[in-house]
């Protein structure tokens, strides 16, 4: 019998997440529905709803989804919105992953040498702590003149700006990976006469390994914030930011654009995140029935 | 053989250079190509590709720019990037910026020089709906305003004050966004569009009553050209320090000249132009950026002294309103801007027979479709 019910993995996973876009769209439909029966005031009560819900603020669902297929300007030509939202996103990733990259070596060699001396520990970690706490909207005008000056494309500053938001939890989790191995793990290593470096690769790294997966995906994800922030506040020719800046200038006339658009970065977002899960599935689970 | 006749080129190239450096603006610019090197020069502007910039899109796409010899990347502007600042930090060589704004920076100390005034005309608008009996500044009395803030305002204020109203206590000055929809949703009163920009976006919508598109009989615009309180907008600003250096004049003389140029053959293409803003990959439609450039070249054209030139009368009336709102302590120095420049262009480029008024001009007739499509 449970043979007979069994669904494949990638069938259930296509379910499940069609089912939960349904669920979206019923929520987002629901409470607009709602909200024209009552006036845009919680049934009952005389309060207004937080977010009204005419078309131009919460258009309808059928509509967003419409924009995605319907034809959009691309320079000369037209092309549907989800190929045009694809080609911009395509950027967009190459300079979150550069980005993230970046981000990963610096977050890991901030890492190690945090672990190595605790002096650098003591005297960094509240740096990159306080690093977090800089407005992007401050950083970013100074990145991008710093950038020209020295003859780098915007595109790298964009990237920066990613490495910028990519490297901390990187950093942080790194080491309290690194820092993670029992004492007594570690005594057996020095028994041996292991070197601190036979030590890091042999026991740390590994053991690292199940806090910086989340970490990066967190990291990953960031970089594409990053990179989407950086090009709204920079201007570049392209880019899913781009695209988002010329859409939010034009709500008025088209809101459903922006929602699409929106929909790419988080499409983005997501793609990013399984990346790195579908790396993290090679890495952890493999090594993880070989460690012990 | 050959290189003797080279080096004398070569010796009456720098010749002509050093010419060109020493007696100001009187020398010709000579746009043929012949170049023996090409200079690699940079622009930044306000906000991302939209024909407002035109003309420097055109001087790049038709080779105008190359006849100079010149190599322009023109950079587009973000949220959070301000053109002066660009400019006068060295990353870039040449900036676009509203005359007030780089006021401002220029009193605080960053040296910065109009060195052509290439929008004869404010594009600012205030807007309300046509049964709000909003028909003149004295109107706003009691109203819900929008405004923009950050620089974007100041006309508007002087406006009122000129009608006789406080504008801290006779209405509501409220923060509007970049779009038109708490005009739409009449969550105010008067809204701030630029007649290139927002004031379309309205044209574009449907008013959910009809069905029908808005048209401009929906709308009553108050326009600060009429009411005397029009600020300058649109320069191209050069690096006040970098001046004193002949071969930044030099390339400053070229930059202006095909700018200008560019700006000559989109009021006599202006489909032309649309074509290449589009191409240099905008994602507003076609029908709104035809608008766009027809508003520009409004706002340009006619430029009765020629293009580029400044309106010595707008200038004292920016630096006026610009002081009486306190934007600025004091009225600009002499040095705020130049017109060797676009003098020396204009030389050249009636020189050879071109039109640089525009006296003819006429604004031509755009049919914007549902959502500027």
């Amino acid at each position: 019998m449970p043979q007979s019910v069994h669904v494949s993995k990638p069938l259930r996973m296509v379910l499940t997440t069609l089912v939960a876009i349904g669920l979206v769209v019923l929520l987002w439909e629901g409470y607009k529905w709602v909200g024209q029966q009552t006036g845009d005031q919680i049934p009952g009560t005389d309060i207004d709803l937080l977010v009204t819900t005419d078309d131009l603020t919460m258009p309808h669902a059928k509509d967003i989804l419409g924009e995605l297929v319907s034809d959009i300007r691309d320079g000369r030509n037209t092309l549907p919105m989800s190929l045009y939202l694809l080609k911009k996103a395509w950027f967009t990733l190459q300079e979150a992953a550069i980005g993230f990259f970046l981000g990963l070596v610096v977050g890991l060699t901030l890492a190690v040498l945090m672990l190595r001396w605790r002096v650098v520990e003591r005297g960094l970690l509240p740096w990159i702590n306080v690093s977090q706490t800089i407005p992007l909207i401050a950083l970013a005008p100074i990145i991008v003149t710093w950038g020209r000056l020295n003859d780098m494309p915007d595109l790298f500053s964009i990237s920066l700006i990613a490495a910028y938001l990519t490297f901390f939890p990187v950093a942080v989790s790194a080491l309290r990976g690194l820092q993670s191995p029992d004492a007594a793990d570690v005594e057996l290593m020095r028994s041996y006469a292991a070197s601190w470096r036979t030590t890091l690769f042999k026991l740390r790294l590994p053991a690292a390994r199940a806090y910086l997966f989340p970490a990066l995906k967190i990291a990953a994800t960031l970089s594409v914030v990053g990179a989407i922030v950086g090009e709204i506040s920079i201007g570049t020719k392209t880019g899913l930011g781009r695209a988002i800046l010329e859409f939010a200038q034009r709500y008025a006339v088209f809101p459903e654009r922006l929602y699409a658009s929106v929909i790419g970065a988080a499409f983005l977002g997501l793609s990013v995140f399984g990346l790195i899960t579908l790396v993290e599935r090679m890495f952890v689970g493999r090594t993880g029935e070989a460690a012990t | 053989m050959k290189s003797r006749a080279f080096t004398k080129v070569a010796a009456a190239v720098m010749a002509l250079t050093l010419l060109a450096g020493a007696c100001g603006s009187d020398e010709n610019i000579a746009a043929t190509g012949d170049c023996d090197t090409v200079d690699s020069v940079s622009l930044q502007l306000q906000w991302v590709t939209q024909a407002q910039f035109a003309g420097y899109f055109a001087a790049v796409d038709k080779g105008i720019y190359e006849k100079y010899c010149l190599d322009v990347t023109v950079l587009e502007g973000g949220v959070d990037i301000v053109p002066q600042q660009q400019l006068a930090s060295g990353a870039v060589d040449f900036a676009v910026s509203w005359v007030p704004k780089a006021l401002v920076s220029r009193e605080s100390g960053v040296n910065i020089v109009n060195v052509a005034q290439i929008f004869q005309r404010s594009g600012t608008l205030q807007v309300s709906w046509a049964d709000s009996g909003i028909n003149s500044p004295a109107d706003l009395a009691g109203k819900v305003v929008g405004n923009w803030g950050w620089g974007n305002e100041f006309e508007l204020l002087a406006g009122a004050r000129k009608a006789g109203l406080d504008p801290s206590t006779d209405f509501e000055l409220v923060q509007q966004s970049f779009d038109m929809l708490a005009l739409l949703k009449g969550e105010i009163d008067a809204s701030q569009a630029m007649i290139y920009n927002e004031y379309a976006q309205v044209l574009e919508a449907v008013n959910p009553a009809t069905g029908e598109r808005y048209t401009a009989d929906d709308l009553s615009v108050i326009n600060w050209n009429d009411e005397g309180t029009a600020m300058l907008q649109d320069a191209i600003w050069a690096d006040g320090a970098r001046l004193a250096d002949a071969g930044y004049q030099d390339l400053t003389r070229r930059f202006v000249a095909g700018s200008l140029e560019g700006w000559m053959h989109c009021r006599d293409n202006s489909a032309d132009c649309v074509d290449i803003v589009l191409a240099n990959g905008s994602a507003l439609g076609a029908s709104h950026q035809a608008w766009q450039m027809n508003e520009i070249n409004g706002l340009i054209w006619p430029s009765p002294d020629g293009v580029g030139m400044m309106d010595a009368d707008l200038w004292a009336q920016t630096s006026n309103v610009a002081t009486s709102e306190s934007i600025l302590a004091a009225a600009p120095d002499a040095g705020s801007y130049t017109t060797a420049y676009v003098e020396s262009a204009l030389a050249s480029l009636n020189g050879r027979g071109m039109d640089s008024t525009g006296k003819n001009w006429q604004r031509v007739s755009v049919t914007l479709n549902l959502g500027g499509e």
